[in-house]
């Protein structure tokens, strides 16, 4: 068996002493991708041939010392919702069968341009629709702590890969909380930055106003050297974010003293949340109280409608972003149609899941006509109250700190007969992404062996800050150094 | 009188056009694909125009301030903040599934145009139609329905066209009659090509046009129920179709029938209007604000620096016609009928110092052979200063008006030297005394007559003289140098 | 009471491209009811006077200089078709209709 790779900064060392080349990495983990496959299908297609070419040229820049960055020659994966040219993007659906992307999404692009090495896409449920990653077209991934558990979702392949050491990094999307639920459930680093940091051009479209590519890893540190590389303005996203990006790492002094964190009164209750869960993030919060902050009560009181207000939105804006799947310029067909209007139902209905059926209907009945103003609208602004929420908030706190999910990883099928249940397992990060604002799931413990994630939330563009606490607290801790029995 | 004029004896009609135009860039809407046609299909396409997953779109910062150009042009107000909103529907030559167009916010609201009566004498008679909105929206691309395609059971898809920018153009319900609707049309569209927004070519799918046609008996208040015709594409069918809508429904309506609502097709074969889909299983389009855009916003001082740039409409141009060169209303009208033709005219005149004759020439002869070829006059190979040394030579009497006016086809088609012209076809004016005053003794000692009623008195007989010498000279005779002579002799 | 019908549930379905089963149909109708039933939850809102949020940050208009750039090659632009003809889609006969 291939062994766990190190994180980015162990990798970075050893490729920078000469103890091993980037062709060695990328051989181990496109090695350990293969071995974990059959037992967690976390991933859903390597590379191989052109990874280990791509480690070569690593490995003379190296030589030459012409490195492009911290990540140069470091292995990775990508959530299969990003273009990737001469790669499929299947979304982890039927209908992108045989699409091979022609273009780079911008993320992708830019971490080609810093050296780092693609070996390969990661499972997801269909167009990241799920918290569980059980919605994919063919396989569910597993939780590599329990595989007869969720790695949660969307991005749970990412989670997956990143926990079972198959990479130090992975990218993935998070518009309800498909980053940093699945990290919580994996016992990983997740971050989804503000809205507009990192470019959404090649992003596939889940719901446009709330998608954001994140960054998955093992170590704040290794967050934020991958979410460096990927972020900034970008011209081909209208909603990108023209301001400076911060040296993340430079904001990584271990300092959390005279920093004030708001605990949400809504977030700390004991319905529906479970009480190991509760106890594991007020550990946190005593730790990091031990390291010099303050903390204090915050009311976010437009939560109970979070879930309501995302889903509407959400399904809204997927119901037309999927409408370009029709069979006409890419992916599957039906065949034997005559005329194009069975042609358009017969693919659509062969290609999408159960799950993405559901929601483009919920989202086409939304905006229909009669409709528009009772549900979406509605919608539109009970966001704009949920974010003055935060606005508010943060003038008696600098951060939030929330467990990141009610729960620790479920079993897997235990709710797939019930959507709604399983709507509910965003709870608590739905809110980062109606607001826009930047949160990070950070390991805090275990509850019944399970991983438990505690989440933190800034203000827009506040991403050094988080990581900057998010680091403090790993440097006081080693719940991330911990490695799942089933994938040691 | 005809079918269409009784049937607007009894009803009054009620028509709103829609025109989309196509904007002048050199990109499409959204993405930097090259707007070009003519090429083999799907060559100016990328991941955007072809809605490939992951693809988004960012505004074509020109598209904008020529539609803020356009709304300024016909007086609309500019909104400081316009929304994009899809409009949600499939169609294979729709790549997205929905268009990027403008709903609730549109860029600009509230304006108007005049258009000339058709029916009124005078020339300065205008009407004012009022334009509802202007809003800004991406093409479609094509659908080639083929019978070669896919052995006769299927369609192609082209998406060259895919994203190309529009603007969409509303009038109020103001027109009254196929002709007006024709007139606003033709207004509109001298209006666009004016301030160069769009080449609003309607043989080239530039300029496009739908109808909503409705009766009402005359002094009623309410609106009648209307019909929706979609994409009249010539001038002509646009009024053939409005008045063969007309009249259909002047029928149902005769019949004791009531109109329904629909979406017609004008068949130019049949001559008829035929209908399309009715309204009550019509599309529900799910607008709602685009995610992927953020609104644009247009700054007062924007809007101040285009309408700054905006060039002399055809309205400002004829008035200053009138009053700087002298010109009637009428004629000015003409010479501002197209901006090529205005710049012409002040560009010849400038040169040659005085605009009558100019705009003479320019009126009679020049547009005659323009017609003619149905060019426009900068199609052609005439330039102002060809122009400028013809009438030169007819002031120097070194060829005559009717020889001048006879070369103005061959000048517009090839343009050239007018000197080595004239010499070429052997028209220069002959002013020789010695052929001269031979012929004028021949053309008095024929006409013995004419000679003594005019020394009775009869002034006017000179001029038939002086066409007897021109026709003895094959009009090549200068008429300055045969005037003199003929005076000499009569003893005048 | 429903908040939707099955017959509302088949009206979407076909604006939506989506060709149900049966068993889909009952299914899906009894799922969107149960969603309806909790998004109604909102109704209880007072949003009165509140502007709708479209994009949760504010972000200056996005312009792009009207410049063409190079496209696809077309190889590459229709290369994922699932039908085509030379570089054109193809697709079954459109039957009737023009949109703009
Ligand atoms: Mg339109
Ligand atoms: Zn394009």
């Amino acid at each position: 068996m291939a062994q766990r790779l190190g994180t980015l900064s162990e990798l970075r060392a050893a490729l920078d002493d000469g103890r091993t080349s980037a062709s060695d990495v990328v051989a181990q983990a496109l090695g350990r991708a293969r071995e974990l496959a059959p037992a967690f299908a976390a991933t859903r297609g390597l590379r191989a041939d052109r990874a280990a070419e791509e480690a070569l040229q690593a490995d003379q820049r190296r030589t030459a010392r012409a490195l492009r960055s911290v990540l140069d020659g470091i292995p990775l994966l990508l959530k299969d919702n990003l273009n990737h040219r001469g790669e499929p993007t299947t979304c982890a659906s039927r209908i992108l069968d045989g699409y091979v992307s022609p273009y780079d999404a911008t993320a992708v692009e830019r971490v080609k341009a810093a050296g780092g090495v693609v070996i390969g896409r990661t499972n997801m449920d269909e167009f990241a629709m799920g918290s569980s990653t059980e919605n994919a077209c063919d396989q569910p991934t597993r939780n590599p702590w329990d595989p007869t558990r969720v790695p949660g979702g969307s991005s749970g392949g990412s989670a997956a890969a990143v926990a079972a050491g198959i990479v130090p990094v992975a990218l993935g999307s998070d518009t309800g909380g498909s980053v940093r639920q699945p990290a919580s459930f994996c016992g990983v680093v997740g971050i989804k930055p503000t809205y507009g940091r990192v470019s959404r051009y090649g992003l596939v479209a889940f719901a446009s106003s709330l998608d954001q590519v994140g960054v998955f890893s093992r170590t704040a540190a290794d967050a934020a050297a991958l979410l460096q590389v990927i972020s900034g303005h970008d011209p081909l996203d209208s909603t990108s974010l023209d301001e400076p990006v911060p040296d993340y790492a430079a904001a990584l002094d271990g300092d959390v003293a005279g920093l004030t964190i708001g605990l949400p009164r809504e977030y700390f209750v004991e319905q529906g949340v479970d009480p190991d869960v509760l106890e594991r993030v007020r550990d946190a919060v005593k730790e990091l109280e031990r390291a010099g902050a303050k903390t204090c009560e915050v009311s976010l009181p437009h939560t109970p409608y979070a879930v309501a207000t995302y889903y509407l939105i959400a399904m809204a804006e997927a119901s037309s972003n999927l409408a370009r799947y029709d069979g006409v310029r890419y992916g599957h067909r039906a065949t034997g149609a005559h005329d194009l209007q069975s042609m358009y139902s017969r693919t659509r209905s062969e290609g999408f899941g159960a799950e993405v059926k559901r929601r483009i209907l919920l989202g086409t009945y939304v905006l229909s006509a009669g409709y528009y103003d009772a549900y979406y609208r509605k919608a539109q602004q009970a966001r704009t109250l949920l974010r003055g929420d935060f606005e508010a908030a943060y003038r008696s706190c600098d951060l939030i700190l929330t467990p990141t999910a009610p729960e620790v990883a479920f079993a897997l099928g235990e709710r797939s007969a019930d959507p709604l249940q399983m709507y509910l397992s965003d709870i608590f990060t739905v809110s980062a992404n109606l607001a826009g604002i930047p949160g990070i799931s950070v390991p805090c413990g275990f509850a019944r062996d399970l991983p438990v994630g505690l989440q933190l939330l800034g203000p827009a563009l506040g991403e050094s800050l988080l990581l900057r606490v998010a680091d403090a607290y790993q440097r006081r801790t080693d719940w991330h150094t911990k490695t799942p029995p089933e994938a040691s | 009188m005809s079918a269409l004029q009784e049937v607007m004896e009894r009803y009054e009609v009620v028509i709103g056009l829609e025109v989309h135009s196509q904007l002048r860039t050199d990109s499409k809407l959204f993405c930097g694909c090259a707007v070009r046609y003519g090429d083999p299909p799907n060559h100016h396409t990328c991941p955007v125009c072809l809605a490939l997953p992951g693809a988004l779109p960012v505004l074509n910062e020109r598209a904008v301030s020529l539609g803020v150009r356009a709304a300024l042009a016909t007086h609309c107000s500019v909104q400081p903040q316009s929304i994009f909103a899809r409009k949600n529907y499939f169609y294979p030559d729709l790549p997205k599934g929905y268009q990027i167009s403008q709903f609730e916010e549109p860029l600009s609201t509230g304006g108007w145009l005049e258009i000339p009566m058709p029916d009124e004498a005078a020339a300065d008679a205008v009407r004012r139609i009022g334009i509802t909105r202007i809003h800004m929206e991406e093409d479609a691309g094509k659908s080639i329905h083929d019978d070669s395609v896919a052995g006769g059971d299927g369609s192609q898809v082209d998406l060259n066209r895919a994203g190309v920018p529009l603007l969409e153009i509303v009038s109020e319900p103001d027109l009254r009659s196929p002709e007006e609707a024709g007139a606003y049309l033709r207004t509109l569209r001298q209006i666009l090509r004016y301030i160069e927004v769009s080449d609003a070519d309607m043989e080239k799918g530039h300029f496009r046009c739908d109808a909503n046609v409705s009766l009402r008996l005359h002094g009623a208040l309410d609106l009648g129920t209307r019909t929706e015709l979609k994409n009249l594409n010539s001038f002509r069918f646009v009024e053939a179709a409005i008045a063969a809508e007309i009249e259909r429904q002047a029928e149902v309506l005769d019949g004791g029938g009531a109109i329904q609502q629909a979406t017609l097709l004008w068949d130019r074969t049949s001559g008829q209007t035929r209908v399309m889909r009715l309204k009550e299983n019509s599309d529900d389009y799910r607008y709602f604000p685009e995610p992927d855009l953020i609104p644009v916003n247009i700054d007062p001082q924007a809007v101040h620096d285009i309408r700054a740039e905006l060039p002399e409409l055809p309205d400002q141009k004829r008035e200053r016609f009138v009053r700087e060169h002298g010109l009637s209303e009428y004629d000015a009208g003409l010479l501002t009928g197209s901006r090529s033709l205005a710049d012409f005219f002040e560009a010849s005149t400038a040169a040659y110092g005085k605009a009558k004759p100019i705009a003479n020439w320019l009126l009679r002869d020049v547009l005659h052979a323009l017609n003619e070829r149905e060019a426009e006059i900068d199609e052609v190979a005439l330039v102002p200063e060809t122009l400028v040394a013809l009438l030169r030579m007819v002031d120097a009497g070194r060829v005559t008006p009717k020889s001048a006016r006879e070369l103005i086809p061959e000048l517009v088609a090839r343009g050239g030297d007018v000197e080595a012209l004239v010499r070429e076809r052997g028209v220069e004016a002959v002013s020789d005394a010695g052929i001269l005053e031979t012929a004028v003794a021949e053309v008095l000692a024929d006409n013995a007559d004419a000679v003594a009623r005019f020394r009775s008195g009869e002034d006017k007989m000179l001029n038939f003289l002086m066409g007897q010498v021109m026709r003895r000279t094959s009009g090549k005779a200068s008429p300055a140098a045969v005037r003199d002579i003929l005076a000499a002799k009569l003893g005048g | 009471m429903a908040r939707i019908t099955r017959e509302e549930v088949e009206r979407i379905a076909d604006l939506a491209r989506l060709t149900l089963s049966a068993e889909e149909a009952q299914a899906l109708t009894h799922d969107l009811d149960t969603m309806l039933e909790y998004v109604q939850a909102l109704d209880g809102l007072d949003t009165q006077n509140v502007e709708p949020t479209a994009h949760p940050l504010p972000v200056a208009t996005a312009l792009r200089p009207d410049r063409a750039r190079p496209s696809l090659a077309p190889e590459e632009a229709v290369g994922n078709a699932p039908e085509r003809e030379g570089s054109a889609f193809t697709v079954p006969k459109v039957i009737e209709g023009v949109e703009s």
